[in-house]
């Protein structure tokens, strides 16, 4: 079998600060096959965005690699240097943020922001550069881009702003998509067309998508394979369908059953829902052994002391647990 | 029936809103004409995306920005000739965020004590005593009440901003969006304890809220707003086995829920397009540029919020089509 599009092998993410080095992200590892989307799911503060920022070599202080390899193609690119990695960005690994408005350069008109990505990764002159600025807004379906490629960012809405972030993440065809909590500030019916369209653009040009999001249901939706990250460490990872149908960690358990689920209370009745005891831990406080272990009903003494071996699921998974059984 | 709660006649509160660079003066329609009514120990769900109004509504139910037009009646008194202290005693609001709704500089047990002084509770014992059986209530443990907000996880802020709504034993509390600043894994307590205090305190709620999971688990009633109207309401299981607007069943259709991948009616029920700005809605019925239902009356005529079934309306000219 050929390499996968991106493998990220044992990373590991230091946090220096309040007199001590942390560790915010360990032995993290996953793979996405080519125009495969993959998703990462974790409440704030599990690491899920770091993550992403390691594999766009956009670490800075005080978050440093701590070791483990990110390879894209097979070929190492966590020591790349920063023209490398500049070079790479955009071409090959373009990223999209959650709040485009702070994305986006607000002096500079939108149509000019896309004409951009052409210039500098493909050396096509401004004039050219423009119109094939106005196609890739015509794709991602701005209504008259004619006359939004002049626009400034301030001028448009929320959604359309998505858009056109969307636009210049594209613009390059890259290989991967990390879209980190790309409709989190949307209202709801727009973000449904936004993941549609990233969706449906990614799967056109085979573009794999690294997903990262706090919604579970969403990300399940929308990707083939699901990773659920918790403090640092990730718990457990499956299809998609399979981590809704037959969660193997306790803490997916317990946020598979602890939302409120349309249709549920039609079909049962109000039932109390089943509460995660306890808060996420603070990146300078986690427990010892297992990272979920305080708030797990399941937990015993090994769980306090030693932390869990990943073990691999028989159908393209794996978990992280002591007592997974 | 007995006597609503609380009682809107086509409220509306608009604003008058100025541009710098000349223009003109122009008007919003944060709330344009809405009746509703909240018995005693019900539940309203309040839905609705950013800019519908939603929130002015709920200011204004508070009383904190009077109405343009219409009523607001609590307990059959209209609201603009109530004492403030009274309305203070009857409705109460939880924030979506409960670190920016506590004042960092006091204990919480000067947040929960305050309000009772205010209005009159002077004795120290009573005061003690009731701050200390709020704590217990929310709970959080006796040691807490000496400790600042930024000593405490998101979780137990919110406990904290549901206790200090409570402390004056209202009727009426208005959760504005109550859970969607927790983490995941936090939100099943608070709802738990909301709908606890709600059944032991024999309390009502407009939960207001974007997360229809969150709205069909908690409310007996709900109303969905789009751009300063209501534009359906009904009973909780009415509103979501039975939709009758296109608006709420793009709302419900935008859920992404893993169970209903293959649901075909949910493909089609997706809105297009982006809510129209407050300061220039569409003519006619508001929806009607993202609407698949789109006829020309849509555009000539306001649809009326009227009756599908007994307590279930819908303001849509086709409210007889079922999908």
């Amino acid at each position: 079998m050929s390499s996968p599009l991106l493998a990220v092998r044992d990373l590991n993410i230091a946090l220096k600060g309040g007199g001590g080095i942390h560790s915010a992200v360990e032995d993290v590892s996953f793979e996405i096959g080519r125009g495969e989307a993959f998703g990462l799911v974790g409440e704030s503060g599990c690491g899920k965005s770091i993550t992403a920022l390691a594999v766009m070599g956009l670490l800075r202080r005080p978050l440093s690699l701590g070791g483990g390899r990110i390879l894209l193609d097979g070929q190492e690119i966590q020591n790349a240097s920063a023209a490398e990695m500049r070079r790479l960005r955009g071409s090959r690994i373009a990223m999209i943020f959650q709040e485009p408005m702070t994305a986006l350069n607000p002096l500079s008109p939108v149509g000019r922001q896309i004409a951009e990505m052409f210039v500098l990764h493909q050396g096509t002159g401004w004039t050219e550069a423009m119109d094939r600025a106005e196609d890739a807004l015509r794709q991602v379906r701005v209504p008259s881009p004619e006359r939004r490629i002049k626009d400034y960012p301030h001028q448009l809405s929320g959604g359309m702003r998505q858009r056109v972030m969307i636009a210049i993440a594209l613009a390059c065809g890259p290989d991967l998509l990390i879209a980190d909590e790309p409709t989190t500030a949307l209202d709801v019916t727009v973000q449904s067309e936004i993941i549609d369209l990233m969706a449906e653009l990614c799967a056109a040009k085979g573009t794999a998508i690294l997903m990262i999001s706090h919604d579970l249901g969403l990300v399940a939706n929308m990707c083939r394979r699901v990773a659920v990250m918790y403090a640092g460490r990730i718990v457990e990872a499956q299809p998609a369908q399979a981590i809704f149908a037959t969660p193997r960690h306790p803490y997916t358990r317990g946020l598979v059953d602890s939302l409120p689920r349309l249709g549920e209370r039609a079909k049962r009745g109000r039932q109390r829902l089943r509460e995660i005891a306890g808060v996420v831990p603070s990146i300078a406080a986690y427990p010892a052994g297992c990272r979920f272990n305080p708030r797990c009903s399941a937990v015993t003494d090994i769980c306090r002391t030693t932390a869990p071996a990943i073990t691999p699921l028989p159908a393209d998974g794996l978990v992280r647990c002591h007592h997974h059984g | 029936m007995a006597e609503p709660l609380l009682t809107l006649q086509d409220l509306a509160v608009h604003f008058q809103v100025g541009s710098a660079f000349g223009g003109g003066v122009r008007t919003l329609k944060a709330v344009d004409g809405v009746d509703l009514d909240v018995a005693p120990g019900e539940c309203l769900g309040l839905v609705g995306e950013s800019g519908c109004g939603k929130s002015t509504l709920a200011l204004s139910i508070m009383g904190l920005v009077p109405p343009t037009r219409g009523q607001v009646r609590l307990n059959g008194h209209e609201l603009s000739k109530r004492e403030r202290m009274a309305t203070a005693r009857t409705v109460q609001m939880v924030f979506q965020d409960p670190y920016a709704s506590l004042n960092p500089r006091q204990t919480v047990r000067r947040t929960l004590a305050d309000p009772l002084r205010l209005h009159g509770i002077a004795n120290r014992t009573e005061v003690d005593h009731r701050v200390m059986d709020m704590l217990a209530k929310v709970g959080l443990r006796p040691d807490h009440a000496d400790r600042y907000p930024h000593e405490f996880s998101g979780g137990q802020r919110q406990r904290i901003g549901i206790a200090r709504a409570l402390i004056l034993q209202p009727k009426l509390v208005i959760c504005d969006e109550p859970v969607s600043a927790l983490d995941v894994s936090i939100r099943a307590q608070i709802i738990n304890l909301l709908l606890e205090l709600k059944d032991e305190l024999g309390l009502a709620y407009i939960m207001i809220s974007h997360d229809l999971g969150v709205v069909e688990h908690v409310s007996d009633r709900v109303a969905v707003m789009y751009l300063g109207r209501i534009v359906e309401q009904g009973g909780w299981q009415e509103i979501f086995e039975d939709p009758r607007h296109p608006y709420t069943r793009a709302l419900i259709a935008a859920i992404p829920d893993p169970f209903h991948r293959a649901d075909a009616f949910a493909k089609r029920a997706k809105a297009h397009g982006e809510i129209a700005s407050a300061l220039d809605p569409p003519a006619g019925c508001h929806f009607n540029p993202r609407c698949p239902l789109k006829a020309d009356r849509c555009v000539s005529e306001v649809p009326l919020l009227e009756p599908v079934a007994t307590g279930h309306r819908a303001a849509c000219h086709f409210r007889e089509r079922t999908a």
